[in-house]
């Protein structure tokens, strides 16, 4: 199931946001949505789970207009983690893992056997079983953005859009976060994140998305899309190249990342 | 204890104080005469169940309301008087009783106009942001509007009686109240309570933020009507026929909290049930004040609830709230 982005144009209050963005993404594979501040990536996120109106163009997955889907199938079709962590009341932590299985859940029928495996499921993935019966109140960033990640894994969304979600994590806890995307994307679903680490993002996508000023300005493999002289043009960043030697790379040999490494004064 | 018990435990609560509730009063009147040919069965009859089934269905709708509105709000502070329901209900009350039609349908009729119209107001005000700060910002704002609009009409009274029927009337009691009360107030009261109490799933997921709410399927727009009917249909008629009661949908969720556990909607039906419990037992008391007269039932909420009201503040200080 393909998440398709045609010619979409948002307005937020007067201010266009998102000018005529375009891409395909396709699911199996990680997708990293990259852009200065203020650029739209949000936004085009919050625009593919119909969370914005639009002002023009459409999101479809596969031929079907998200904008236009009943809620709750949509709800079941795309899994939106937003970039504020926040949990408003302090609820145990497995019953915020439970909310994700909200839209399959009967209009007024308890939880299946069937949603209770799909809660385990998504914990054990995130490893936060340990942490089911502690109030998320109590539970560090990293924890607690586990917890979260386990909520949207619940649902079993065929396509996952997460905002940021590497905000307040440590390296560590980035890393393993962004592999246990990876592990999900692997089983054939489709995983779009927007991310502001250039490195982690190299790391952990296969396609790029860069936006610049509401406007797509590439779209495509990552070795393809970001390169010294985009990421020059888009971010306005040197960069500087690292071999990873570790040999995790694609193809099991040292992988080179594009480190930014200073800004490129405006001529 | 599972929570089943806990429920149990509380329905048992409710159910003693309402025995209570009939018993107690300037005239004690033991379980014995209630089914006797004993004169004081018609005490019961005509004036304390009349006010008990009344303290019961208010107390249940107000501790309902609160804890949905907190819910929705996501904000530990609010209930119905926070949001201006209630003081539109009670200016629509007390217009009726200044202008002279002060009969108890009219009065019915104003304040169910008021909140209605309070209700229409926080739509309307709320309708482009429906973010929780925009709502508790409009509702602030009619209460001010509401109370200033309330004193005016004081102010221009035709005679010191109305005056003396308004400040009566604003102080909230279930006095006096009989059966035709009852039949006017019971229906909203409940069809409100229905909305009210098929909004949990949508207040669990709201626990998560709005747009994770929607990302789960969660229909806004259908959420904010049923709350916003709900709590004007319970409300309206709460304060029609009992003046303004305050503070019961404050207290009464948080108390049940660390007991039921924090999820919103974990907390309706246990709020409905410990909102009865409170108004009933307060309601007993009040009548056991000594001399002639009662305390009234809304000062002693607000003097039960207003200190409670601080010490939530000064314990919650430093949280973030939305």
């Amino acid at each position: 199931m393909d998440l398709i982005v045609d010619a979409l144009s948002v307005k937020l209050g007067k201010r266009i946001v998102l000018h005529d963005a375009s891409a395909h993404l396709r699911p199996g594979r990680v997708t990293a949505i990259l852009g200065p501040n203020g650029a739209g990536k949000s936004t085009l996120v919050k625009a593919a789970a119909a969370l914005v109106g639009r002002a023009g163009g459409c999101v479809r997955l596969d031929a079907q207009d998200v904008a236009t889907m009943d809620p709750r199938v949509r709800a079941r079709a795309i899994g939106y983690l937003p970039q504020d962590a926040t949990v408003h009341w302090n609820i145990v932590a497995r019953d915020v893992v439970a909310l994700g299985r909200l839209p399959h859940l009967g209009a007024h029928a308890a939880p299946s056997p069937e949603d209770r495996a799909a809660v385990d499921r998504a914990m054990h993935d995130t490893e936060t079983t340990h942490l089911a019966d502690r109030p998320v109140g109590e539970l560090s960033g990293g924890e607690r953005a586990r917890v979260l990640l386990a909520r949207v894994f619940a649902g079993e969304p065929r396509w996952l859009l997460a905002d940021e979600p590497l905000a307040s994590l440590d390296p560590a806890h980035q890393i393993d976060l962004l592999a246990r995307l990876r592990t999900y994307a692997a089983g054939g679903a489709g995983v779009a994140i927007v991310l502001h680490d250039l490195v982690q993002a190299q790391r952990a996508a296969d396609d790029a998305l860069l936006i610049a000023e509401g406007r797509v300005v590439a779209f495509g493999p990552v070795a393809e899309v970001m390169t010294a002289d985009t990421l020059a043009r888009v971010f306005g960043v040197r960069v500087a190249p690292l071999d990873d030697v570790s040999g995790l790379g694609e193809g099991g040999g040292t992988r080179r990342l594009l480190v930014p490494v200073g800004r490129i004064d405006a001529a | 204890m599972t929570r089943p018990l806990k429920l149990a435990a509380l329905l048992l609560l409710v159910i003693v104080l309402f025995g209570l509730s009939l018993g107690c009063g300037k005239v004690w009147v033991p379980p014995g005469a209630w089914f006797s040919s004993d004169p004081r069965w018609w005490i019961i009859l005509e004036l304390r169940l009349p006010r008990a089934v009344l303290g019961l269905a208010l107390g249940a709708t107000l501790g309902l309301s609160g804890a949905v509105l907190q819910g929705y709000l996501r904000n530990p502070l609010a209930d119905p008087a926070v949001v201006g329901v209630s003081s539109v209900a009670a200016l629509g009350a007390v217009a009726a009783i200044i202008f002279g039609i002060g009969s108890g349908f009219a009065i019915f009729v104003a304040a169910m106009l008021g909140a209605g119209g309070a209700v229409a107001m926080l739509a309307a005000l709320t309708w482009r942001s429906p973010s929780a700060i925009t709502f508790i910002l409009a509702g602030t704002v009619l209460a001010s509007l509401a109370g200033a609009l309330t004193a005016f009409l004081i102010s221009i009274a035709p005679n010191p009686y109305a005056v003396a029927e308004v400040i009566d009337w604003i102080m909230g009691a279930l006095t006096d109240r009989g059966w035709d009360d009852l039949a006017l107030a019971l229906p909203p009261m409940l069809v409100g309570a229905v909305l009210l109490l098929l909004t949990g799933r949508a207040l669990d997921a709201l626990s998560l933020g709005e747009a994770a709410a929607r990302s789960l399927g969660i229909r806004m727009g259908r959420v904010r009507w049923q709350v916003v009917l709900g709590t004007g249909l319970v409300v309206g008629a709460g304060v029609a026929v009992t003046g303004v009661i305050g503070f019961v949908g404050l207290v009464v969720p948080h108390l049940l909290r660390p007991i039921f556990g924090h999820r919103p909607s974990d907390v309706l039906l246990p709020s409905a049930l410990g909102g009865a419990a409170l108004v009933l037992a307060a309601d007993s008391l009040v009548r056991l004040a000594p001399g002639v007269g009662e305390v009234r039932l809304g000062v002693a909420m607000a003097l039960i609830g207003a200190p409670f009201f601080l010490g939530v503040l000064i314990r919650e200080r430093g949280r973030a709230w939305i």
